[in-house]
């Protein structure tokens, strides 16, 4: 890790969030539970980029509403700078708000085509006005939208009238108008061509090192988040399976799924595609408000064992006859929590 | 009808489509102004504001123009056709119908607008609210608007204005308004259903924006044009329900006139004596149709994505 030393700025401990199923029309019956986010836990430290994979319907954008206090928690613990988050009210909430942003994946909709660009970037300073007094927002606004390379001439626009790309650097702009330490990206490119993604994503890099930001960086696409990732956790059905720093995540994956992932991510030569592993998961993502038992990625699994309904295998770095998984493979040490039973490395998957 | 405002915008819908994001509207031009220009651009929206301002100053000034006044009989002419001496012609009684028609004018101007602003802004409130809030605010404020709609506004109207006779005939605004919101009240609750789920409004949640707010300033302008629309619909309506109950004998009482009463006397010796139908009849409809294409105006000109200019 990056900064081990330093004292995370966020904590997260156990995170869970589920959503009750209810039946009846007069009097409703709790029947299930969406098992959306189960148990996760990671530390994000300042300047860091956390990136956060796995397929639709994983859970990732309920790990960002939760984080962004839009729900409340089923149980869990967050500590933000060292302070309980979901235990803040009212002015304390609203600092807390400062601190964290967001960038949605939709620019399309994620902008009220009513208002005018500046309207849309300078809308964070009326609820804190405290940050710009009325007569600077104008001026604040056009320097945010400079900062995100947009013409601040452009102010009086309205959304529809710039491009997908503009408009996501439009929805960055207003994430950072009130300075926060962290940003919670929840799929800020799956929206927007190839070639933009990478403009965006640039954009993101150079803005975390402009302003010490830390990135909390969702995705359903590896190829994205390798590029800004310091450390990768990968989620499935609501748990992380596997967690670690950009390299041993992407060069040593341990967990069948991060391997099944990462055999997936498309390569441009002809001729290393030919020498390449390809794992293809038959069946589709269990519901989550029936997880399987054990390992909950065993019905698609192809190491599954008894041993993996029976037993659920928790996220830790794994050891097998003695030895640390992923050390032997080289000195400087791959060991990397991943929840699964069978761990191990597959190299070849990896072009 | 091609006019310069015509040709721009065409222009500009062209460029938005090719991803060109130059030059849509003037750079640098505050939202309020660019929305007035794009009004004033509109030339059927301009030319209903004028009839609007026209017929008000008609129905006010219109008294001073004729010596006649509306509650004064000419016993040298009855049913008269139009003449010098009575424009619009007299009634039964020689009563003098321009007089007439303007002091009714007066009536059903007032009537119209106040019950198209109150009750749509009535239904906007309750129904954004109820939708947005949800839950036990969503179900208490639908069993209120049901209540209003099972009972017989008609008839409750009817017992209540002789309560009211001699007061004022604001209560009879009140009245209206009251029993014309529900419908438009449902219709906008189940638009903000689907405008609260838009990400944009997820945005301004996670701001930790107001719901207050959210909902003026994120829900309202994204169904404005439904509103508009609407409320220029009730202008119209309040003038015809005011027409049917004064027709009854509630609402505007004799000698008072109001566009309605003169229409619904006027309407029975329509083909024989056409004049005393046709002008409160057109003024009618002269007023309605200048509130729509105002209501249109209105619409393009907040919506940034229809072309400005003209219809």
């Amino acid at each position: 890790m990056t900064e081990a030393s330093a004292e995370p700025i966020l904590q997260v401990r156990d995170l869970v969030k589920h959503f009750p199923v209810t039946q009846g029309v007069v009097f409703k019956r709790t029947i299930g539970h969406v098992r959306a986010v189960d148990g996760v836990s990671f530390d994000l430290h300042k300047g860091e980029t956390l990136g956060v994979v796995g397929e639709s319907g994983c859970g990732k954008s309920t790990l960002a509403q939760v984080l962004m206090r839009l729900e409340q928690p089923t149980s869990g613990t967050a500590l933000f700078e060292g302070e309980d988050m979901f235990a803040k009210k009212g002015a304390d909430l609203r600092r807390l708000r400062r601190d964290m942003q967001i960038v949605l994946q939709d620019p399309y909709t994620s902008l009220n085509p009513r208002k005018t660009v500046g309207d849309i970037v300078g809308e964070p300073f009326e609820i804190h006005p405290e940050v710009a007094p009325k007569g600077e927002r104008q001026r604040k606004v056009q320097e945010l939208l400079d900062i995100v390379g947009l013409n601040p001439e452009h102010v009086h626009r309205y959304p529809h009238q710039f491009s997908g790309g503009q408009r996501q650097r439009i929805g960055i702009a207003r994430a950072l108008a009130l300075k926060p330490k962290v940003i919670v990206c929840d799929e800020p490119v799956s929206a927007l061509d190839v070639s933009i993604q990478a403009q965006v994503m640039n954009l993101l890099g150079e803005l975390q090192s402009e302003f010490g930001l830390s990135y909390i960086f969702i995705a359903h696409d590896l190829g994205v988040v390798r590029h800004l990732s310091d450390r990768v956790g990968v989620m499935y059905l609501g748990k992380m399976v596997e967690t670690g720093t950009e390299d041993q995540i992407y060069e040593h994956p341990q967990h069948p799924y991060t391997q099944a992932l990462l055999s997936s991510v498309p390569v441009p030569d002809p001729t290393l595609r030919d020498r390449r592993e390809m794992i293809r998961l038959s069946g589709d993502v269990p519901s989550p408000a029936n997880p399987p038992s054990g390992c909950r990625f065993r019905t698609r699994c192809w190491k599954a064992t008894d041993l993996c309904a029976e037993q659920q295998p928790a996220l830790e770095i794994r050891r097998e006859g003695g030895q640390v998984v992923g050390d032997e493979l080289s000195t400087d040490g791959n060991a990397h929590p991943s929840a699964c039973h069978f761990a191990e490395e597959r190299p070849h998957v990896v072009a | 009808m091609v006019e310069p405002g015509r040709t721009v915008s065409a222009l500009e819908a062209d460029e938005v489509a090719d991803g060109d994001v130059e030059e849509p509207e003037p750079a640098g031009i505050p939202r309020r102004r660019l929305v007035f220009r794009r009004f004033l651009r509109n030339r059927m929206a301009l030319v209903g504001l004028v009839v609007i301002v026209l017929l008000f100053a008609i129905a006010y000034l219109g008294h001073y123009l004729t010596p006649w006044d509306y509650n004064e009989q000419d016993f040298t002419s009855f049913l008269e056709p139009p003449s010098a001496e009575h424009w619009f012609g007299t009634t039964r009684t020689g009563g003098d119908v321009f007089a007439l028609t303007m002091r009714g004018l007066q009536k059903s101007l007032v009537i119209g607008l106040l019950v198209g602003l109150i009750a749509t802004g009535f239904a906007t409130v309750i129904g954004t609210f109820a939708a947005y809030y949800g839950g036990a605010v969503d179900r208490v404020l639908m069993w209120g608007v049901d209540l209003l709609l099972v009972l017989p506004a008609f008839l409750v109207i009817a017992v209540l204005s002789p309560t009211f006779q001699g007061t004022t005939w604001l209560m009879f605004v009140a009245l209206l308004a009251l029993f014309s919101w529900m419908v438009p009240a449902r219709a906008i609750r189940a638009m903000t259903f689907s405008v609260k789920e838009q990400p944009y409004v997820q945005a301004a949640r996670f701001m930790g924006v107001s719901g207050p707010r959210i909902v003026f300033r994120h829900i309202i302008p994204n169904i404005s044009s439904f509103i508009i629309i609407d409320a220029t619909l009730q202008v119209g309506f309040a003038v015809i329900a005011e027409a049917g109950l004064s027709y009854f004998g509630f609402g505007v009482q004799p000698p008072d006139v109001s566009l309605g009463t003169l229409i619904s006397d006027g309407a029975r010796s329509a083909i024989s004596y056409p004049w005393l139908f046709l002008f409160a009849g057109g003024a009618l409809v002269l007023f309605v149709l200048a509130v729509n294409f105002v209501g249109d105006g209105l619409r393009d000109a907040l919506d940034p994505d229809a072309e400005g200019g003209s219809r």
